[in-house]
């Protein structure tokens, strides 16, 4: 690294000495910096290889939510699936944006919670609020609610996809919802925490319950994947 | 031309073949409104669209046809996550229900992802619990049969009879619709049976408590008809999706065109 620098610093050093009129060494300049680029490049991807295997060979096990084939897409508008949040702790939530009995404390207790967290683990987690109205809650909807509830941070993840998906993964959360009226539901307050694998490893029942447990088992198996 | 005319018979009889199978397959429900005795929060009818519904629960022999075609779904591959480890546990091994089970007994035992898995493979899906209902409160004669005493006997009188589960489908009455088996059969999986709040975590949940308590509690409590609407929903209230019991089997539905 050190010694890319200084060719690179050298070698600008040399056109200007050059001056504008020798396009010859500019060219040479280039040659060099994309050189480095590629060298940094190398470094990196050599990393990613380092790290990667151990994710890749472990084959996703029975009870994981990995096993899901179902297309979300985030607050981004980019498309996923549940494999792609792989490696983290998740813990999830189902909320709708319109809601306003249940969901603001859901949302509130997801935030303490976060809050709560060590910060030496945070990188070992994502916090996921799956949408239970995606009929209402577009990605522009959903961005614009993680903006407003200070959620926008890339640790926080908004999902929508179609109304079975919905109701396949609130099966798996075993979170039970119901339509009762236009941007009106009736859900099951559960936040769920899985582990690195997909797991279901701990579920919090009910609104402003105390969340010592819930966050003791976050921190637990976020630094298993250390 | 000539060869047009070789294949047409064929090609017709194919055709009638699957319409044939179809229309004995599936009974035609028309669209309607009812008030379901529970899970709606106002009074108000709900309406149903028309569709088509499986005329009896899927059978043991038709299960393993669909587990012969898509083999994952068999005992010993099934995953966790899709269900439990009771997961067709009646039957002797991977592709045979055994000598123990009726051909045409209804496969119970099976998880709500199968269930879904299984409908999705024939074009088809589960039905809602709506649909499911609404069908469901028809006797021979008539599209709501809920007042009348001798058919809340009969459903109750059911639910005290152990192990109809491994009685063959069509043992019981075919009703106003043309379907069999709604009661006296089975319990049988809808696609949004997580939509029920009775579980021990509505007691946190005290809005949800309220949508479905509130209403029930204007009803006359004593209320055969309801009462008997009320174990179904608070069956399927307690279960989750990857359980499986041997007195729960399912059946397919499908959108009309």
């Amino acid at each position: 690294m050190t010694t890319e620098m200084k060719s690179n610093t050298h070698n600008s050093s040399l056109s200007e000495q050059a001056n504008f009129s020798n396009i010859k060494t500019k060219k040479n300049n280039c040659k060099i910096l994309f050189l480095g680029f590629i060298l940094i490049l190398l470094s990196l991807q050599s990393c990613i290889n380092k790290s990667k295997p151990e994710t890749i060979d472990k084959p996703i096990s029975d009870l994981s939510i990995y096993n899901l084939p179902s297309k979300w897409t985030n607050e981004e508008s980019e498309n996923l699936e549940m494999k792609d949040l792989k490696g983290k702790v998740l813990v999830m939530v189902m909320i709708y944006t319109s809601c306003k009995s249940a969901c603001p404390r859901l949302v509130a207790d997801m935030r303490n919670i976060e809050q709560r967290l060590p910060n030496k683990i945070k990188d070992n987690l994502t916090l996921v609020l799956v949408s239970i109205d995606p009929a209402v809650d577009t990605p522009k909807r959903l961005k614009a609610f993680a903006v407003e509830n200070k959620m926008d941070g890339p640790q926080w993840v908004f999902l929508r996809s179609t109304e079975e998906n919905t109701r396949e993964f609130a099966a798996v959360l075993a979170v039970n919802y119901k339509k009762i009226a236009p941007l009106e539901f009736s859900h099951s307050n559960i936040i769920s925490v899985f582990n690195a694998d997909g797991e279901l490893a701990y579920q919090q029942e009910g609104l402003g319950v105390n969340s010592d447990q819930t966050i003791q088992k976050i921190t637990e198996e976020a630094q298993k994947i250390n | 031309m000539c060869n047009m005319k070789r294949f047409l018979p064929i090609f017709l009889f194919l055709i009638t073949a699957s319409l044939w199978s179809q229309v004995v397959k599936m009974a035609s429900i028309e669209r309607g409104t009812f008030v379901p005795l529970y899970g709606a929060t106002s009074k108000k009818p709900v309406q149903v669209d028309a569709f088509s519904l499986d005329i009896y629960p899927v059978t043991n022999t038709q299960f393993l046809e669909f587990l012969k075609k898509y083999p994952e779904n068999s005992r010993s591959r099934m995953k966790g996550i899709f269900a439990d480890k009771s997961y067709l546990s009646q039957w002797e091994s991977d592709f045979n229900y055994g000598a123990a089970n009726l051909s045409t007994a209804p496969v119970t035992n099976i998880s709500w992802f199968t269930a879904k898995k299984y409908c999705e493979c024939q074009g088809k899906r589960l039905p809602s619990m709506d649909e499911w209902e609404y069908v469901a409160m028809a006797d021979e004669k008539r599209i709501d049969a809920r007042t009348k005493e001798s058919f809340n006997n009969y459903i109750l009188s059911w639910y005290e009879k152990p192990k109809t589960y491994a009685n063959p489908v069509g043992y019981t009455f075919k009703n106003y619709w043309g379907v069999y088996d709604m009661h006296g059969l089975v319990w049988e999986w809808t696609a949004d049976f997580n939509s029920v709040f009775l579980s021990g975590e509505s007691r946190k949940d005290k809005d949800t408590d309220r949508n479905l308590f509130c209403g029930s509690g204007s009803v006359n409590a004593t209320d055969l008809m309801n009462y008997a609407a009320f174990m179904r929903y608070a069956f399927r209230g307690s279960l989750k999706a990857r359980f499986t019991t041997k007195n729960l089997g399912f059946r397919c539905a499908k959108d009309k065109k």
